[in-house]
């Protein structure tokens, strides 16, 4: 077929070549599935990744809402993997109408004898409630250390937006777990 | 097809051993250095069939410990592979490294060999016209890559890969298992024998598309390559556009494990789930291209021994074009129960639901191509024809898979195993001895024993169904995958399917007394032993071809079918 224009030598040269760059590209597009997740998640809210605002974005949708429409409740569920600290929250749960704004503190004290780095890490059951649990100020992905002994009181500013309402995969869910795990930040060395 | 004969061009050479086309290498040259596309095809089906027993005898064991309830051997065997005082975690381990290694050895050192190296290396050249591939010194690299990557594979049972020696991953080298779960060396190796496995496969790939659409004779236009070479080009471009996608995310798993990267991890912001759906992005693609170029074996059988061109020609072709698209937009239904939402499930369920559509034409062509034929059942049309039976049974159950509800039930339990052993056990392995048995006395220039062929099929047929049957019953009442032991109550069944695997076993015993029996006694294969029902254009050359074949290029005339 490119006989005509292209030696044959060449004609399969170039053939191979763009073959080899369909593969290069699938290799690039395979490292670029990661931003490209991140992004995909943070915009949809697929599985349990949370919306953040800031405070005036979130003062403008939260007038005027409170206790209007359902009661959902939340509860608060910490978890540690790997760093030697008690960490809890206030209050295992509490109700909050749809749209209104609420504050849950949660509670980290370092029971070790030496200053512990942790980094906490969240997610919100069930996925489908992700894209309307909001955020407006919270401790995640932020790095924290504890010296031996100490303890911080961590809040986190939320509230579920009232588009919440209009979805149909939410129409049973009556309940939002809201969950932390602190991990370490540095690895222990001795860890095989 | 053509009309020319073999003797227009191979005729006065084909008797003479001596003449330049023939001339053949010593030893050491011909086999280990080889460029010559018949020698690497001729290497990859040994390879192969060395690679099958190997990953068939892991089967094997895990028959003969799931034969009964409670565990049997396994701890036994974890004593002799980890030392006397091996633990109990040693031994469930070991189940691991059994289900990972069978799993990998019969995708990419068994199956994808076979079907694409062997066959494809051996056929794709001389049934469009060209003297050999495009690359050649490059299809012998691609050869050469898979023996380190199976030795690294094997090897790596002989390491530490977490409570055991040996990588007990799965085929899926899930993270975090894959990663935090397996400290040690032997998890690295696997990956690194999916790398090298993989980049063999890259290269062949590029290799046959050149060929293809390059290479082709004079008058031997795209809609008149056999379906046999368009089905290797469909598997050409899945190879080309799934591989590299796993050896990115396989990548990031070495780099999770070795320097602190954190891609899979979710204490670093990681997200496990993204490795499944990069795995299954090239996982989906992987199950069509091992077997796609079956169905262009069988279509081939089915035409020869129906003495009828295909029915559907373009129908046929463009069928596997079409589930090689469609096969790159469905890989989310491995994944129906990591929580998706009820649309994003729909449109997964829909999709691969449409995978039907094409995979039918394929069906409904091949019967309405025996309608009316003169059929002769031979060895490798009653293979071709267990084919088409099985295929559609593993089908109908891949439709039920496809339900993202019903497989909230069915998944991970040997309903699913069920399925894709009969589309890849009893679909792909069956397309191979269908090919083997109607290609072999070309390659060889041997007949092999008729009786012996049958006498393969029916013993196979048999075990087969009696091992992979029964499974679809154990997964309905709740039997998982990868777990060595199970409640009384499935015995009954999972005895009946470790008899099937000994019939099967016997099936296998009789191939390579068949194989044996050729070479010793078999009789002196004609270029064209099938009649005039093969008409493609290995059929005008002698058995075995010339070492060189058409320096002449043969011309397609226009009048032919395919």
């Amino acid at each position: 077929m490119a006989a005509t224009t292209l030696s044959p030598q060449r004609a399969k040269r170039r053939t191979a070549f763009f073959a080899a760059l369909a593969a290069l590209a699938m290799l690039g597009l395979g490292f670029a599935s990661v931003p490209l997740y991140r992004l995909f998640c943070q915009a949809t809210g697929y599985g349990g990744t949370t919306q953040r605002v800031t405070e005036a974005e979130a003062a403008a949708i939260a007038r005027a809402s409170q206790g209007e429409g359902r009661q959902l409740s939340i509860r608060f569920d910490s978890n540690v993997n790997g760093v030697p600290w008690a960490f809890y929250p206030e209050k295992k749960s509490m109700t909050v109408g749809v749209g209104g704004k609420s504050m849950a503190i949660f509670i980290a004290k370092n029971n070790s004898d030496k200053p512990i780095t942790g980094r906490a890490v969240f997610n919100v059951t069930p996925d489908v409630a992700g894209p309307y649990f909001t955020k407006i100020q919270c401790f995640c992905f932020t790095e924290q250390t504890l010296q031996p002994g100490q303890e911080v009181r961590m809040p986190v500013l939320f509230y579920v937006d009232k588009k919440f309402l209009d979805d149909p995969d939410d129409k049973d869910v009556q309940e939002i777990t809201l969950s932390y795990t602190f991990y370490p930040v540095e690895k222990p060395a001795d860890q095989s | 097809m053509s009309t020319t004969t073999a003797d227009d061009f191979h005729g006065a050479h084909a008797h003479d051993d001596h003449h330049d086309s023939d001339h053949k290498p010593g030893f050491f040259a011909r086999w280990f250095m080889s460029t010559n596309h018949k020698d690497i095809g001729t290497l990859y089906l040994i390879f192969a069939i060395m690679a099958g027993v190997i990953g068939g005898a892991i089967s094997g064991l895990m028959r003969a410990e799931l034969a009964n309830p409670g565990i049997q051997y396994l701890h036994g065997w974890a004593q002799m592979m980890d030392g006397p005082d091996a633990t109990m975690d040693q031994a469930y381990h070991l189940w691991n490294v059994l289900i990972t290694a069978h799993g990998l050895i019969m995708v990419f050192f068994m199956v994808m060999p076979a079907i694409i190296g062997g066959f494809g290396n051996w056929f794709v050249p001389i049934m469009i016209g060209a003297p050999d591939m495009a690359f050649p010194r490059m299809n012998n690299i691609s050869f050469w890559l898979l023996i380190p990557a199976f030795a690294l594979l094997l090897g790596s049972t002989f390491v530490p890969g977490g409570s055991g020696n040996g990588a007990g991953t799965g085929w899926t080298v899930y993270a975090p298992l894959s990663t935090s779960g397996s400290p040690g060396p032997a998890v690295d190796m696997a990956i690194l024998s999916l790398h090298l496995a993989g980049a063999s496969s890259i290269l062949g790939a590029v290799n046959f598309i050149t060929t293809i659409f390059n290479m082709r004779a004079p008058g031997m236009t795209l809609h008149k390559m056999p379906l046999f070479v368009w089905s290797v080009l469909v598997t050409a471009f899945l190879l080309l556009l799934a591989l590299p996608v796993l050896a990115a995310a396989i990548t990031m798993l070495l780099t999770d494990r070795n320097f602190h990267t954190v891609f899979y991890d979710a204490a670093g912001g990681g997200d496990p789930e993204l490795y499944q759906h990069l795995f299954w992005f090239f996982g989906h693609p992987e199950v069509y291209i091992m077997i796609l170029p079956g169905f262009g074996i069988i279509s081939q059988i089915i035409s020869t021994f129906s003495r009828k061109p295909v029915f559907g020609y373009l129908g046929m072709a463009y069928a596997m074009v079409a589930i090689g698209v469609v096969g790159f937009i469905v890989w989310a239904h491995h994944m129906f129960t990591t929580g998706m939402t009820v649309n994003v499930k729909m449109y997964f369920t829909a999709a691969t639901m449409v995978i039907a559509v094409p995979t039918g034409v394929k069906i409904f062509s091949w019967i309405a191509t025996m309608w009316g034929g003169s059929l002769s059942f031979k060895t490798p049309m009653v293979w071709a024809l267990g084919f088409i039976f099985l295929f559609t049974v593993g089908g109908v159950t891949g439709v039920v898979l496809a339900n993202g509800g019903i497989d909230d039930n069915l998944h991970d339990t040997y309903y699913v195993v069920a399925h894709f052993h009969y589309v890849l056990s009893l679909g792909a392995v069956f397309a191979l001895f269908a090919g083997f048995y109607y290609w072999f006395p070309k390659m060889s220039g041997r007949m092999y024993s008729e009786f012996l062929g049958q006498l393969h099929f029916w013993v196979f047929f048999v075990g087969v169904n009696m091992l992979f049957f029964p499974m679809h019953f154990l997964g309905m009442s709740g039997m998982q995958r990868r777990v060595p032991d199970y409640t009384d109550a499935l015995a009954y069944w999972n005895g009946i399917a470790s008899y099937g695997y000994q019939i099967m076993g016997v099936g296998v015993v009789i191939f390579f007394v068949n194989i044996i029996y050729a070479f010793v006694a078999g009789k002196k294969a004609e270029g064209n032993y099938w009649g005039e029902g093969a008409t493609t254009l290995e059929w005008t050359l002698s058995s075995p071809p010339p070492y060189h074949q058409f320096e002449t290029l043969p011309v397609i005339d226009d009048s032919g079918h395919h």
